[in-house]
C-alpha cells in the first residue's frame, strides 16, 4: 500500500518557494561538486591522454620526470636497434628520442608562461597515435620549423601558421597546429630534436618513446632494458608515467572537490531538514488523515522520504544544468614536476552528472529522514486509539502539547475521545477527518481539494481489493 | 532593549530550526574563511619578494642556468650593492610525494642579503666552514623530526646520486609568509660533486636604491643580450609573483566556489526565515493591532535573522581560526596559511548581510500584511 | 439607508454626563470579487458615548466585524468618516494609525491571539513596550491588569498552559493594560464554553461599570448581548436598533 506520488508532488506545488529555494541550494552544491570533479577529471584526462598503452617510455634511471632525465645518443641508438621496437610499413623503427625543455614565453594577455618545447623525431606522430596535424603541415627535417599544440596556439601570440616565434636565440617558423585528444601535448611546442639539441642542452636526449611490437610483453621489455649493462635507464609504460605525474595534483583536486562539496552539503542538508520539518509540521493533520485512512506509518515515512528525494533530484537536475556550460572551458595549471604550464578543459561527463544526481539524492535522503521519521512516529503504539486521538487534537493544535501543559489543558474534558469505542472508530474518524480537513484547507490558499481525497481513497481501495 | 526578549523568544521558538540554520551558516563561513585564506595567502606570497632585490635568470627559462662568470660583470654594474646566486636542487627525501624545496646557495653573500632568514651567528659560522652543511627551516625540522647535527641523505633528481647533508643550522623566518619548509646548502658542494659542471641557476642582486630597479633591469638585460645566455631580470617580487601565477586560476576558482557557497546558504537562511514568518503571520497581525509599527516589526524580524546568522557565522569563523594554523598541512604548499583579520571581518560582514537579506523578505511581507485578512484567515 | 440617531438619552452608563466618543458618519465599504462589487457596509451613521457598552449583532457576513475593524483603524472605508475622541481615524496614515491604535484601542479577539512564545505576563506587557514607561512602571501596570482579570497566579504561564477562558482573560488584560479609550471585542466568547463565556462577560461588564470603559462588542450570542446597554443589529451592511 503506497501513498501515491501525486500527493507529494501536489504538496510541493503548494509551497513552491520553499521547495525551490531548498532545491536551488542543493543545486549549487551539486554544481560545485560536479565542477570540481570535472576539473580534476579534465586534468587527469590531459595527462593520462598524453600516454598510450602500447608505448614504452624510457628515462634515465632514477629520474621521476623528463626534466631531470638525460640519455646519450649511444643509449638511444642501442634502444632503437632492440627487437621489441615496432616498425612502420617502411621498416623504420617507431621510436621518438626526445629533448625536453621548458621556456618562458610572453602570453597573449601579458605575463609570462612556461612552455614545454619538445624535440621529437619525425616518427613522433606515428608513435603517438592521437596526435594529428589539424592545420598546416608537419615540420621538415633539418629546418627551423615547429608545430604547436592547439591550446597553446590560443594563449600565446605569434603562433598562427606562418608566423615566427623567437626562443633559444633563434627564430622558428610555425608550420602547423596539432591536436592530441585534449592531452597535455596540446600545450606544447614540437620541433625536430636535432634542431633543438644545439640550441638548448647539447647532445643529450631526455626521453625515448617507442611503440612496442607486443605491448603485452612490457614487463619483459622493461626488465631487459633496465638490466642491460650498456644502458642506465628506467622503463615505464608511457600512460603510467604521465598518470603518475598527474596523480598528486589529481588526488589533491579530488580531495578538495569532495571536501568542499561535503561541507557545503552539510549546510544544504540542514536547509533540507528545516524545509521537511516545516512540511511535516504543517501537514500534521493530513498525516493523521492518511493514517486514519489505513496507511501504515512506514508508508508515511517513505512518502516523506520520497518528497525529500524529489526536492533533491530537482536540485540535482538544476545543478547539472548550471554546471553544463563549463564543459570544455579551458583552464591551466602548472605541472610542478617540470614547471611547465598545462592547459586542460573541464570535462563534464555523463558519469559525473550521474554522480551529481546521486550526491543530490544522498542529501535528500539524509535531509528527509528525520522529518519523515517524525511524521511516521506521530502514531506509534496502539494504532486505533492513538490514531483517533491525534486526529482529534491535531486540527486544534498542530503541535503535540507538551507534557507539562497536558495536565492543565482543559480541552480533553469535552473531547469526544471517550465516546469512541473500538467499533465506532471508522465513522468517527471520518467525521473528524472532514472536520480537521476543512479546518486545514480553509487556512490554505490552495487546499488539497477533494480530488486528492478521492485519489487517496481510490488508491487505498484498489490496493485493498487486490489483496 | 525592551524588545530584546521578544526577539529572544522567537529565536528559541523552534530550537532545532534555529540550530540548523545557524549551523549551516557556520559551515558556510568556515568554508568561506578557509577558501579566502588560500587567496590571501597566495596574494601574500606574491608580495613576499622584496622590491629591493632583483633576480636575474636565463631568458630561455628558469630551468636554464647562467655562467658563473656573470657574477663579476653584475657586481661591477652601477647601483648594485651585492650579488649572490642560487640553484634549485630538486632532491627527494625518502618519499617523492613529500616535497620540499632545497636551494644550493652561495652562503657568504646569500644570507647577508636575506634578513628574512634568521639564523644564529654561531650556526651560520659552522655552515660557512663545512662544505656539506645545511640550514633547515623550523617547520621542515619538525615535519621530518630532524635534529641539529643530524646527517640526512637526499636523492638527487636533477643531480643524480645520494647526497648527504649535515644540518648545522636552523632558521626561523621573520614573517609567516616566508616558508619555514626550505633547506639551504652550499653551492660549492653542488659544484664540486658535479665535477664543476654546475653554474648558477639565478642571480640575486641587492640594489642600492630600489627605485632604480626598472632601469637597472634593462641595463643588465642589455648587457647580456648578445651573449650565449641572454638574461631576464625583474624584481624579486615580480619573480615570486610569477611563481604564484603558475598555480593557475586558483583565485578565480576559489571565488566561484565561495559565491556558490554564499548563495546556497543564503537560500537556506532565507527559506528558514520565510518559514518562520509564515508560521507567525497571525502574530504579526496581532502585534499590528496592538499598535506595533511596520518599522518595529521589520526590525524584530531582521534582528532575529541577523542574530541567528551572525552567531552561526562567528562560530564558523572561530572554527576556521582554529583550523587554519601553522600546523595545518596546507602550510607545506602554502607557507603562511593564516586567517587574516580582513577575512574575519569580511566573514562577520557576510554573516550579517546573510541575516539582513534573508530577513528582508519576511520583513517586507510583514509590512505589507493586511491585518484584517491575516486574522480572518485564522478565524 | 437607515440612520441611527445619537442615543445619549437611551444609554445609562456609569458616567454622569454622556458625551460622544465615537462618531461614525455615513460609512460605506465594499469588497470586490472578480470586479463584482459586494457592499459590506452601506451608509452607517452611529454615535457611541463615553462609557457605553454596546453590542453589535448580526448574521455572518453582515459587516459587523468590518465595522469594528474600521473603528479600530485596521480596515479602511471608501466613504464617510470615523471620529474617535475628536480625531479623524479615517484620515490617518498607516503609521499614524498604528500609534493611535496603541494609545486608544484595546482589542479582544475571538481566538485570544496570544503570542505562544511569551508568558501571560509578557503577552500583557506587549502593548506597553510601545510606550515610554519604565520597566518598573510596566510591571505595575501588568500586575494591575492581571489582578483585574484574576490571573495573578498565572503570570508566568505560557498560553498553551492556560485554558481557553484563562487565555481570553489574558487577552482582555492585554487589551486594558495600556488604559485605552475604547475596548473593541470581536466575538470574545465565541470560542468558549458557557461557563467561561459567563466569566468573560462578567469581566467585561465589570470593566464597563467599575472602570467606565467604553466597550463595543461584536457577538452572535444573544446572552452576551444582554449584558450590553444597547444592542445594534447589522444586517447586510445596514444598521438597525
Amino acid at each position: 500500500m503506497k501513498i501515491p506520488l501525486i500527493y507529494n508532488l501536489r504538496s510541493l506545488r503548494q509551497r513552491p518557494i520553499s521547495t525551490l529555494t531548498t532545491a536551488i541550494g542543493m543545486a549549487l552544491v551539486v554544481a560545485v561538486f560536479v565542477a570540481m570533479m570535472a576539473l580534476s577529471n579534465g586534468f587527469r584526462a590531459a595527462l593520462v591522454g598524453t600516454g598510450a598503452e602500447e608505448n614504452a617510455f624510457i628515462v634515465r634511471k632514477g629520474a621521476n620526470d623528463e626534466m631531470s632525465s638525460g640519455l646519450s645518443r649511444q643509449t638511444v641508438s642501442t634502444i632503437s636497434s632492440l627487437p621489441f621496437v615496432a616498425k612502420d610499413d617502411e621498416g623504420r623503427p617507431l621510436i621518438s628520442p626526445e629533448t625536453f625543455v621548458v621556456i618562458s614565453l610572453q602570453r597573449i594577455n601579458g605575463g609570462m608562461g612556461n612552455v614545454v618545447v619538445r624535440g621529437v623525431s619525425p616518427q613522433a606522430i606515428k608513435v603517438r597515435r592521437g596526435v594529428e596535424i589539424i592545420e598546416g603541415k608537419m615540420f621538415r627535417i633539418g629546418a627551423r620549423e615547429i608545430i604547436v599544440g592547439k591550446t597553446l596556439a590560443q594563449t600565446f601570440p605569434n603562433t598562427a601558421v606562418g608566423e615566427q616565434i623567437t626562443f633559444g636565440g633563434q627564430p622558428w617558423t610555425v608550420v602547423g597546429h596539432f591536436s592530441a585528444n585534449g592531452s597535455a601535448f596540446e600545450s606544447e611546442i614540437w620541433g625536430e630534436n636535432e634542431q633543438f639539441m644545439p640550441v638548448f642542452r647539447g647532445e643529450v636526449f631526455q626521453s625515448v618513446t617507442f611503440r612496442m611490437s607486443d605491448p603485452s610483453a612490457f614487463a619483459g621489455i622493461a626488465e631487459t632494458l633496465e638490466n642491460d649493462p650498456r644502458l642506465f635507464v628506467d622503463a615505464h609504460r608511457e600512460v603510467e608515467f604521465y598518470e603518475n605525474q598527474s596523480a598528486q595534483l589529481g588526488t589533491i583536486l579530488n580531495f578538495v572537490a569532495v571536501f568542499i562539496a561535503s561541507i557545503m552539503a552539510v549546510g544544504a542538508v540542514f536547509g533540507a531538514i528545516n524545509t521537511m520539518y516545516a512540511a511535516v509540521a504543517s501537514r500534521a493533520p493530513e498525516i493523521g488523515v492518511l493514517l486514519t485512512l489505513g496507511f501504515k506509518p512506514r508508508n508515511v515515512l517513505s512518502s516523506f522520504m520520497v518528497e525529500a528525494l524529489v526536492i533533491a533530484l530537482i536540485g540535482g537536475l538544476i545543478g547539472c544544468l548550471i554546471v553544463l556550460p563549463i564543459n570544455g572551458l579551458v583552464t591551466s595549471t602548472t605541472n610542478w614536476s617540470s614547471f611547465s604550464e598545462i592547459a586542460f578543459a573541464f570535462r563534464v561527463t555523463p558519469r559525473l552528472l550521474m554522480y551529481g544526481l546521486v550526491f543530490a539524492a544522498g542529501m535528500g535522503l539524509v535531509g528527509g529522514f528525520f522529518p519523515a521519521w517524525k511524521a511516521a512516529r506521530q502514531h506509534v503504539g496502539d494504532h486505533k486509539t492513538r490514531r483517533v486521538n491525534s486526529l482529534l487534537e491535531l486540527p486544534l493544535n498542530p503541535r503535540k502539547p507538551r507534557k507539562d501543559s497536558a495536565a492543565e489543558s482543559t480541552e480533553p474534558s469535552d473531547s469526544p475521545q471517550k465516546e469512541i469505542g473500538g467499533h465506532g472508530f471508522r465513522s468517527v474518524s471520518y467525521i473528524s477527518y472532514f472536520r480537521g480537513f476543512r479546518g486545514f484547507s480553509g487556512k490554505q490558499k490552495h487546499g488539497m481539494g477533494t480530488n486528492l481525497l478521492a485519489d487517496l481513497q481510490r488508491s487505498l481501495h484498489s490496493k485493498a481489493s487486490k489483496r | 532593549m525592551k524588545f530584546a526578549r521578544l526577539v529572544w523568544a522567537n529565536i528559541f521558538r523552534n530550537k532545532r530550526r534555529t540550530f540548523l540554520t545557524a549551523a549551516s551558516v557556520a559551515v558556510a563561513m568556515f568554508l568561506f574563511a578557509s577558501l579566502r585564506s588560500i587567496i590571501t595567502t597566495l596574494e601574500a606570497s606574491a608580495e613576499l619578494g622584496s622590491e629591493a632585490r632583483l633576480v636575474t635568470r636565463n631568458a630561455i627559462g628558469i630551468t636554464f642556468p647562467l655562467p658563473e662568470a656573470y657574477t663579476s660583470r653584475l657586481k661591477s654594474t652601477s647601483g648594485i650593492r651585492n650579488v649572490s646566486w642560487a640553484n634549485w636542487f630538486g632532491g627527494v627525501y625518502q618519499d617523492p610525494q613529500d616535497f620540499f624545496a632545497q636551494f644550493a646557495v652561495h652562503g657568504e653573500s646569500y644570507f647577508a642579503m636575506y634578513p628574512e632568514i634568521r639564523i644564529p651567528d654561531d650556526q651560520l659560522d659552522l655552515f660557512l666552514r663545512e662544505r656539506t652543511a645545511a640550514i633547515v627551516g623550523t617547520g621542515l625540522m619538525e615535519r621530518f623530526g630532524w635534529s641539529l647535527d643530524q646527517t640526512v641523505t637526499l636523492q638527487g633528481t636533477i643531480f643524480p646520486g645520494d647526497w648527504e647533508f649535515t644540518i648545522r643550522g636552523v632558521y626561523t623566518p621573520d614573517n609567516p609568509s616566508f616558508s619555514d619548509q626550505t633547506m639551504y646548502f652550499r653551492y660549492d658542494y653542488l659544484f664540486e660533486r658535479t665535477n664543476r659542471q654546475v653554474t648558477p641557476g639565478w642571480f640575486i642582486l641587492q640594489l642600492e636604491d630600489p627605485t632604480a630597479a626598472a632601469n637597472i633591469s634593462t641595463t643588465i638585460d642589455a648587457l647580456f643580450e648578445n651573449s650565449t645566455a641572454p638574461t631576464a631580470t625583474e624584481t624579486e617580487r615580480a619573480f615570486q609573483a610569477g611563481f604564484v601565477t603558475m598555480w593557475g586560476n586558483v583565485a578565480g576558482l576559489v571565488r566561484a566556489i565561495g559565491t556558490a557557497v554564499f548563495f546556497a546558504i543564503l537560500l537556506v537562511a532565507a527559506n528558514t526565515m520565510m518559514m518562520a514568518a509564515r508560521e507567525r503571520i497571525n502574530e504579526v497581525a496581532v502585534m499590528k493591532t496592538l499598535g506595533f509599527q511596520n518599522r518595529t516589526l521589520a526590525t524584530l524580524v531582521l534582528s532575529e535573522a541577523t542574530i541567528i546568522t551572525g552567531v552561526g557565522g562567528l562560530i564558523g569563523l572561530l572554527l576556521a581560526k582554529g583550523f587554519i594554523n601553522p600546523a595545518n598541512p596546507v602550510n607545506v604548499m602554502l607557507p603562511g596559511f593564516i586567517l587574516t583579520t580582513g577575512t574575519f571581518v569580511a566573514g562577520v560582514g557576510i554573516s550579517i548581510a546573510l541575516g539582513l537579506v534573508s530577513g528582508a523578505v519576511p520583513a517586507w511581507q510583514s509590512a505589507r500584511l493586511s491585518v484584517v485578512q491575516a486574522l480572518r484567515r485564522v478565524a | 439607508m437607515t440612520t441611527t440617531k445619537p442615543s445619549s438619552d437611551q444609554t445609562s452608563s456609569g458616567s454622569q454626563t454622556a458625551t460622544a466618543l465615537v462618531e461614525i458618519r455615513d460609512l460605506k465599504k465594499s469588497y470586490y470579487r472578480d470586479s463584482q462589487e459586494i457592499p459590506v457596509i452601506e451608509g452607517v451613521t452611529l454615535t457611541i458615548n463615553r462609557g457605553e457598552f454596546l453590542a453589535m449583532m448580526g448574521p455572518s457576513g453582515s459587516g459587523k466585524s468590518t465595522l469594528l475593524n474600521i473603528i479600530a483603524g485596521l480596515d479602511s472605508a471608501e466613504h464617510g468618516s470615523v471620529i474617535v475622541d475628536g480625531e479623524n481615524v479615517t484620515a490617518m496614515s498607516a503609521r499614524q494609525l498604528a500609534t493611535w491604535r496603541g494609545r486608544h484601542i484595546g482589542f479582544v479577539f475571538q481566538f485570544y491571539n496570544l503570542l505562544p512564545v511569551l508568558t501571560a505576563y509578557q503577552n500583557i506587557e506587549l502593548p506597553l513596550l510601545l510606550t515610554e514607561l519604565s520597566k518598573r512602571e510596566r510591571k505595575e501596570h501588568v500586575l494591575t491588569a492581571l489582578d483585574v482579570v484574576g490571573l495573578t497566579d498565572r503570570a508566568e504561564h505560557f498560553p498553551r498552559q492556560l485554558s481557553g477562558g484563562q487565555q481570553q482573560r489574558v487577552g482582555i488584560a492585554r487589551a486594558i493594560v495600556s488604559d485605552p479609550t475604547i475596548i473593541l471585542a470581536d466575538e470574545p466568547t465565541g470560542d468558549l464554553d458557557a461557563k467561561s463565556a459567563e466569566e468573560i462577560l462578567d469581566l467585561l461588564t465589570r470593566l464597563n461599570e467599575e472602570f467606565q470603559k467604553t466597550i463595543i462588542m461584536v457577538t452572535h450570542d444573544a446572552k452576551a448581548a444582554e449584558r450590553a446597554h444597547a444592542v445594534m443589529h447589522l444586517d447586510k451592511g445596514v444598521l438597525s436598533r
